[in-house]
């Protein structure tokens, strides 16, 4: 089992302000990592330089084999992101949408023939790949934008919130076909303010001041610190530390 | 009842937004409204908030109607919507004073004012931050502080905890109790299933209709089954063996599995049940959540 995600003391300081502060995370190949933190905790920071988009101030690191300080460039290709704001072209049909996806990432014109056909068999695309995007429930479109997100294979998929807006039943079939990308060997590293939504993670973390103030399975947490429920977990937590 | 909504229509062309809706809240009450995207939850409120039209039904606040007598609600009514909507490059105080000062509330009214809203906020220490700078939970709490800058009955909360951490959706609630407590009307919309279990009255809304109402507790308890925790690791191989087992339907829950089970299933049925498949059983009841209720209801 190796890491897709291994980093030592990762900070960033701009200016005198410390956003991230000695980060130290290994994330499995496969996982399911759920990456949790107040608004403003640092997260977003860490996130950019994990993926390749900043460099870090001082730690060292690996994402996807890949050198954090000196392979950022090949980081950023290995790498996919999936946001509720990441936007698909809504004047365009799901297909087209990949298309443009594919060709920024430069695959090739069977390539990628191949690749959608892939994606629309996984993800179950079948029957509205070929609608506007912007005609579609929010579920339907959030596949779309997930097809998206994969169209390069990336090792790692980055998901932001993935399932909000959405509808109770669209969020278990989305979540049904995550494990189904996290058992063909897909890291997925989920940004989430939903504490239902974390519980589906196989390991967490709670980031707070910059620091990774806690790391372990959803239901371990609760238990270690005597809780009821994650929420419960997390906010003990933050406070918590704020007391010290 | 401060709020009374009666076979509210709302369409946008093809599409029914919402379909014959009704609803009512009391004074000192908090009704809480849960639905995706696009159930229709916005534009109830927008047309409540008097911005905009809609083709059928009757929407009454303080027993004025909301089409023909909305200058007799304004003074009355709060209105926060979804989308942040203050301005950006005017500090915290600013837009205080901005939205105090187009309810004529200047001077020492608006001081005192200030003063509370920072206690209940904490945005005292923020006070000359512009309002862009400010976190997601700040500048929720900044948006619900302008909104109550007339100390309105009525208030309508669009979604006001989108995007906002569990410990700031936390306080957020913690000023909505206190509101409530001094008597005000509370309408919120929120995506969060837990948030919903705050709230004295629950309404889940599906593509425009109303899929249940009650007490969240009421509404919890309408689950129909059994559910239960399995702690085990879900690999693909035990997921297949534990659907198998009749009348039980398996889910993936992080490093465990939710099993769900016919009405008045045992622990001591389900071992054996889960043992005679060659699983090892190491089982819990679990209490069953809205969003299961929810996932039923509209499965049907």
């Amino acid at each position: 089992m190796g890491y897709t995600v291994a980093i030592q003391d990762l900070t960033k300081d701009f200016g005198k302000f410390r956003a991230v502060d000695r980060v130290t995370l290994d994330v499995e190949r496969g996982e399911i990592f759920g990456f949790l933190g107040a608004n403003g905790a640092g997260k977003t920071t860490t996130i950019r330089m994990l993926c390749g988009l900043l460099l870090p101030t001082s730690g060292s690191g690996k994402v996807n084999g890949f050198d954090i300080h000196k392979e950022n460039e090949a980081i950023k290709r290995s790498i996919g992101y999936m946001s509720q704001k990441f936007s698909l072209y809504p004047d365009l049909t799901g297909r087209e949408n990949l298309v443009f996806y594919g060709s920024v990432y430069r695959l090739g014109r069977g390539d990628l023939k191949d690749r959608i056909a892939e994606l629309e068999a996984h993800l179950e695309l079948g029957g509205f790949i070929d609608r506007l995007t912007g005609s579609l429930p929010a579920g339907w479109r959030q596949r779309i934008a997930l097809a998206a997100a994969l169209i390069h294979r990336p090792a790692i998929l980055f998901l932001d919130e993935p399932t909000a807006g959405v509808d109770p039943v669209f969020r278990r079939r989305f979540w049904d076909l995550l494990y189904g990308l996290a058992d063909a060997g897909t890291t997925l590293f989920v940004t989430t303010h939903y504490m239902d939504e974390a519980e589906f993670c196989r390991r967490i973390s709670i980031m707070h001041d910059g620091r990774i103030v806690e790391i372990g399975e959803p239901q371990a947490l609760i238990r270690k610190h005597g809780r009821t429920d994650l929420q419960d977990t997390f906010i003990h937590l933050i406070t918590s530390v704020d007391r010290k | 009842m401060i709020i009374e909504v009666t076979g509210f229509t709302k369409t946008y062309g093809e599409i029914k937004a919402v379909d014959s809706l009704d609803l009512s809240i009391d004074e000192g009450k908090i009704l809480a409204i849960a639905g995706p995207d696009g159930a229709g939850k916005t534009s109830l409120f927008r047309a409540l908030a008097g911005l905009i039209e809609f083709d059928a039904g009757e929407a009454k606040i303080a027993g004025h109607d909301v089409r023909t007598s909305f200058d007799r609600i304004k003074p009355i009514l709060g209105y926060m919507p979804q989308s942040f909507s203050l301005y950006p490059d005017l500090s915290v105080e600013e837009n205080l004073g901005f939205y105090a000062g187009l309810f004529g509330i200047t001077g020492s009214d608006l001081a005192a004012k200030k003063t509370r809203f920072y206690e209940f906020s904490g945005l005292g220490p923020f006070a000359g931050r512009r309002a862009g700078k400010l976190s997601g939970g700040m500048k929720q709490k900044l948006a619900l502080s302008c909104a109550l800058v007339h100390d309105p009955k009525v208030l309508i909360l669009d979604e006001p905890t989108t995007g906002v951490d569990p410990l700031s959706r936390r306080q957020f609630w913690e000023i909505l109790f206190s509101l409530k407590n001094s008597g005000s009307a509370i309408l919120v919309s929120t995506p969060y299933m837990d948030e919903v279990s705050h709230a004295d009255q629950a309404v889940l809304v599906h593509q425009g209709r109303k899929l249940a109402e009650g007490t969240p507790a009421q509404i919890a308890g309408r689950f129909h089954g059994s559910l239960f925790r399995l702690k085990r690791e879900p690999t693909v191989d035990l997921m297949k063996r534990a659907g198998a087992i009749e009348g039980l339907s398996a889910r993936r829950f992080g490093s465990s599995i939710h099993l769900y089970g016919p009405p008045g299933y045992t622990v001591d049925r389900l071992t054996s049940d889960l043992e005679r498949s060659g699983i090892g059983a190491d089982v819990e009841p679990l209490q069953p959540e809205l969003e299961d209720v929810f996932v039923q209801m509209m499965e049907g």
